[in-house]
């Protein structure tokens, strides 16, 4: 097996037992990265000297006994996760010259852990998106058919993991922006329950969903990644008090006797038939290792989406409102006055989904409008949340398509923005229950395409669903398949 | 102003409370650094900086809840009030809407004619201080200075209570005073730690109110009451002319000494409040509250009771005591070991009248309240006069100094030696021999010249009832 095909365990070993050094794994995958970029526009930022810096200090840090398990381990941020001089854009011209005074509390973890940052992936604009059409950097390409979207709006490590161009990488996740791209793109990823990993340094969209989380080719290597990126943040006042976790080390779990709820709110309209079949076999295959079926409801799904797209964008428009022109971002040259220096240098500085977002944000908050938009949509989000709750209540998790379809084409859905909301319809209720839900690869469509299973579950249990992941990859092999993006 | 027409005033008061740092980070929140010194991510809203809580001002808040008798809320929350400005770095200020920590509470004032009245407060909550636009300085450019955003502020909103400019400037003194009391703030009002914003209306008596004028950021009592005496003359003018007042909000010109429109209800900004998402409900347990409690101190109306009570003073002199913690503290140091009403009377009087005619305030006078005690103890102890007190107090505020080195260095010590005060008598006795002819035909009324030279002789040191007994005897001897 090549470097870069290798998985974070897999690394971890190799490192430790000195079959090559941290500076020879970051220059291989520094190389891809740079090699990919053409084809994928996986990157917004690579960061080759840092990169390569940090590698050094890594195998400096082993030699003098260090064995931290991801010393040395490449890694890569999505660029809205802030770092120290080195620019942050947020997928966004209004950040483009962007540099951080100061790293997110989620890279200062990873470095200290000794992993090794190769750079800012690419991303939907402020993360609104589900496509990674919105980037001011260019769209990403999905790695299995260059001609489709790889998700959003964590699109670029997505791309970069399916591509192996890097073993593990952050994501973050609004209303899916781990698990759909993961899906589309063949790779594991994990929303975690909210609080248990840091915003701080997280540039906010909407700030009760958002939640950071691992994304790599494995659950259990997003266990090894999350062994570090969890754990209480007193910068984070919504980071929750025992926020860490074992995550690795609850790996490696029975299946026998567990209740895996399936919703047929999941399986309705809308769904394709082949994303079906291969989501309804992987259920089975845990049926087949012990596992018992349960029929749950979740009958307020329905609104999931509707209710999302009136609190993220009201918790967008207020945090947004920092991209002001005054001090960091961008700032109109032509300006005459002051609010012309607001108005030219939002409009100039935001993409048009963003500016649609903030306009329905400003609207359902407005005054007359508010009880009407915004706490309707709260009292939807109880509703929701207490859905979860009382399904909990008969099951252990619960499964189903991550995606209504496999990947769609680059430019389908751009025009017509409900088209696009609707892809995270199995994802949103997550975000606004707070649990966590993961999404592993578990067969392809006939057009090669990956499909993507999520496993949801109850709050904190986030080494419950890696354990599930984990098991079910013990045995299947669809997360070891390779695009072929490098022939296209 | 016409009888007619009553006036109805509400004040709306920002104190910046006195936590070493800012309300949601750790910078410091002291005043007249270099511009944006004190500051960090988050208090310059860099992407992704989160605000935390700083238990200190809740705590402050707490006290004031308490103090007021209110109801303090045990689940509050935080909201943004969204509106761009180039000073609020967010483009929200992060402040309480629904659920205030401080529900409806009271405060007591003394009216100068000696009566009291209630004035119920509505409402108190904790929010966060913009920075600052600097104009000067910065040819054709603004510059932005962000030390003071995230300053905390308490907002304390009275219910329409007040009826009068006095009543208004009675009812911030006693607020002003309270918080110092508590020590949550330090109350300085031209470094804008303690500012006010009035709503003034008026009506006819008891019909409903009237549209109100929001005058903003009063920063003194003198601007308070000149505000709205300009505010109640202009609104009435428009009413008596047929017209209607305009809802809207005016600044006060200091200058002109007189209110100018601002913006008007129109133009008012939609804030868009929601609850912030980067902070949890603020939840108060009980034994939270009943901590702050036992550590409250005395407050300004259980002092006045007790200064009645322990020291025999009357009702208004225990009041202009117990007005300012400083000068109530000052007081009873002076007063230790010493006549309570005599004290009362030098600390009232000689003290307040020097600091009044410096333009000095208590916290910042020149004369130690030891010293002060001193004085009164060497009157006590015969060692000088009141009078001659009166001389070294006027030194010891000029030129500072101890009270027993200035008596010894000028010779100030009273002459209680008798036979040095018959010479003296016998000599003028002897000087004014017509005098003391017409004295004795029964002129009484001479005695008093007779007194005047003997202390004019000594030089205002000799003791006075001496001086009294042993001139009437030697008057009467010759």
């Amino acid at each position: 097996m090549e470097l870069h095909q290798m998985g974070v365990a897999e690394l971890s070993a190799g490192l430790r037992n000195k079959d090559f050094s941290a500076v020879e794994l970051s220059s291989t995958l520094l190389q891809r990265l740079r090699q990919a970029q053409d084809s994928l526009n996986a990157c917004i930022t690579i960061s080759e000297e840092p990169g390569l810096e940090q590698a050094r200090a890594a195998d400096q840090r082993r030699a003098q006994g260090d064995s931290a398990p991801l010393l040395g381990i490449p890694l890569a941020h999505k660029d809205i996760f802030c770092t120290r001089g080195q620019r942050t854009t947020c997928g966004s011209k209004m950040l483009a010259e962007f540099v951080s005074p100061y790293d997110a509390t989620v890279v200062q973890r990873f470095q200290k852990a000794g992993m090794v940052t190769l750079g800012k992936l690419n991303m939907d604009e402020f993360a609104m998106g589900s496509s990674n059409e919105t980037s001011f950097f260019g769209a990403v390409r999905n790695p299995w058919d260059l001609t489709r979207v790889p998700g959003g709006s964590s699109g670029g490590s997505a791309a970069a993991l399916a591509a192996r161009l890097l073993p593990a990488a952050t994501g973050t996740d609004t209303g899916g922006s781990i698990r759909q791209p993961a899906a589309f793109c063949g790779v594991t990823g994990l929303k975690p329950t909210y609080g248990r990993v840091s915003r701080y340094g997280m540039i906010a969209f909407a700030s009760s969903l958002d939640q950071g989380g691992p994304m790599a080719r494995s659950a259990a290597d997003c266990a090894l990644l999350m062994d570090v990126m969890a754990g209480h943040d007193p910068l984070d006042s919504t980071s929750h008090p025992q926020a860490a976790g074992r995550f690795s080390a609850a790996l490696g779990r029975s299946v026998k006797g567990l209740r895996i709820g399936v919703p047929e709110e999941f399986f309705g309209e809308g769904l394709d038939p082949e994303v079906a079949q291969a989501v309804q076999e992987a259920i089975q295959w845990y049926v087949r290792e012990g596992a018992e079926i349960r029929p749950v409801h979740l009958p307020n799904n329905v609104h999931a989406v509707s209710t999302y797209y009136v609190l993220a964008p009201a918790e967008a428009s207020s945090n947004l409102s920092r991209f002001d022109g005054i001090r960091y971002s961008h700032r109109s040259g032509s300006a005459v006055d002051l609010q012309d220096l607001y108005l030219l240098s939002r409009y100039e500085g935001f993409g048009p989904e963003v500016r649609r977002r903030i306009l329905v944000g400003s609207y359902v908050l407005s005054a007359g409008y508010y009880d009407a938009y915004y706490r309707k949509a709260q009292q939807l989000r109880a509703l929701i949340r207490e859905d979860f709750r009382r399904a909990f209540a008969e099951v252990d998790v619960i499964m189903g398509p991550t995606t209504p379809t496999p990947a769609f084409a680059l430019g389908a859905k751009s025009a017509d923005p409900v088209a696009m909301y609707l892809a995270d319809i199995y994802t949103i209720a997550v975000n606004l229950a707070g649990i966590p839900a993961l999404s592993l690869p578990c067969g392809f469509s006939k057009a090669g395409l990956p499909i993507g299973l999520q496993i949801m579950g109850n709050y904190f249990a986030d080494e419950l669903i890696l354990g599930l992941g984990d098991a079910y990859q013990r045995d299947s092999d669809w997360h070891q398949q390779e695009p072929g993006w490098e022939e296209q | 102003m016409s009888m007619a027409w009553e006036v109805v005033i509400g004040l709306e008061v920002h104190v910046q409370l006195n936590t070493r740092s800012k309300i949601f980070c750790a910078c410091s929140t002291a005043f007249g650094a270099e511009p944006n010194a004190h500051t960090c991510p988050v208090c310059l809203a860099m992407p992704g900086a989160l605000p935390v809580l700083n238990e200190a001002a809740v705590d402050k808040a707490i006290a004031f809840g308490l103090a007021i008798g209110a109801e303090l809320n045990h689940r509050s929350v935080f909201a943004r009030k969204n509106y761009f400005y180039p000073d609020l770095p967010k483009g929200y200020q992060i402040s309480q809407y629904e659920i205030p920590i401080v529900g409806r509470g009271h405060l007591d004032v003394l009216l100068p004619d000696g009566s009291e009245k209630r004035i119920n407060i509505t409402r108190a909550h904790l929010e966060e201080d913009a920075g600052k636009s600097l104009h000067e300085a910065y040819a054709g450019e603004s510059g932005i200075d962000l030390n003071r955003a995230g300053t905390p502020l308490l907002e304390i909103v009275s219910e329409p209570d007040m009826r009068s400019a006095v009543e208004a400037v009675a009812y911030l003194k006693k607020l002003h005073a309270l918080v110092r009391y508590l020590d949550i703030s330090d109350g300085n009002m031209q470094e804008g730690s303690f500012r006010c914003d009035a709503n003034v209306s008026l009506r006819r008596p008891s019909e409903p109110f009237g549209t109100r004028a929001e005058i903003k950021n009063l920063n003194s009592f003198r601007f308070l009451e000149k505000a709205i005496s300009y505010e109640i003359l202009r609104q009435q003018d428009i009413l008596e002319a047929g017209g209607k007042v305009v809802q809207e909000t005016r600044l006060f010109d200091a200058n002109h000494g007189e209110t100018r429109s601002m913006r008007s209800k129109e133009e008012a900004n939609d804030y868009r409040y929601f609850p912030d998402p980067d902070l949890l409900p603020l939840q108060l347990e009980e034994k939270r509250i009943e901590r702050v409690r036992v550590a409250l101190p005395e407050l300004p109306d259980a002092r006045k009771a007790r200064f009645i009570e322990q020291y025999g003073l009357p009702v208004y002199d225990a009041a202009v005591l117990t007005a300012a913690r400083e000068l109530a503290d000052y007081y009873e140091i002076v007063a230790t070991g010493q006549d309570a009403k005599l004290a009362a009377n030098w600390v009232m009087g000689e003290l307040l009248g020097a600091l009044n005619k410096a333009g000095l305030e208590i916290d910042s006078c020149p004369v130690a309240a030891e010293e002060l005690r001193q004085l009164l103890a060497r009157i006590a102890d015969q060692t000088i006069s009141g009078k001659i007190a009166k001389e070294i107090f006027e030194i010891l505020f000029a030129e500072g100094g101890s009270v027993d080195a200035i008596i010894d260095a000028r010779g100030l010590r009273q002459i209680t030696d008798s036979s040095a005060i018959v010479a003296m008598i016998d000599e003028i006795i002897q000087k004014n021999p017509q005098q003391a002819a017409d004295y004795r035909a029964g002129k009484e009324k001479l005695f008093g010249f007779f007194v005047g030279q003997v202390m004019k002789a000594s030089q205002g040191k000799a003791n006075p009832d001496q001086v009294n007994a042993l001139l009437r005897e030697r008057l009467q001897a010759q």
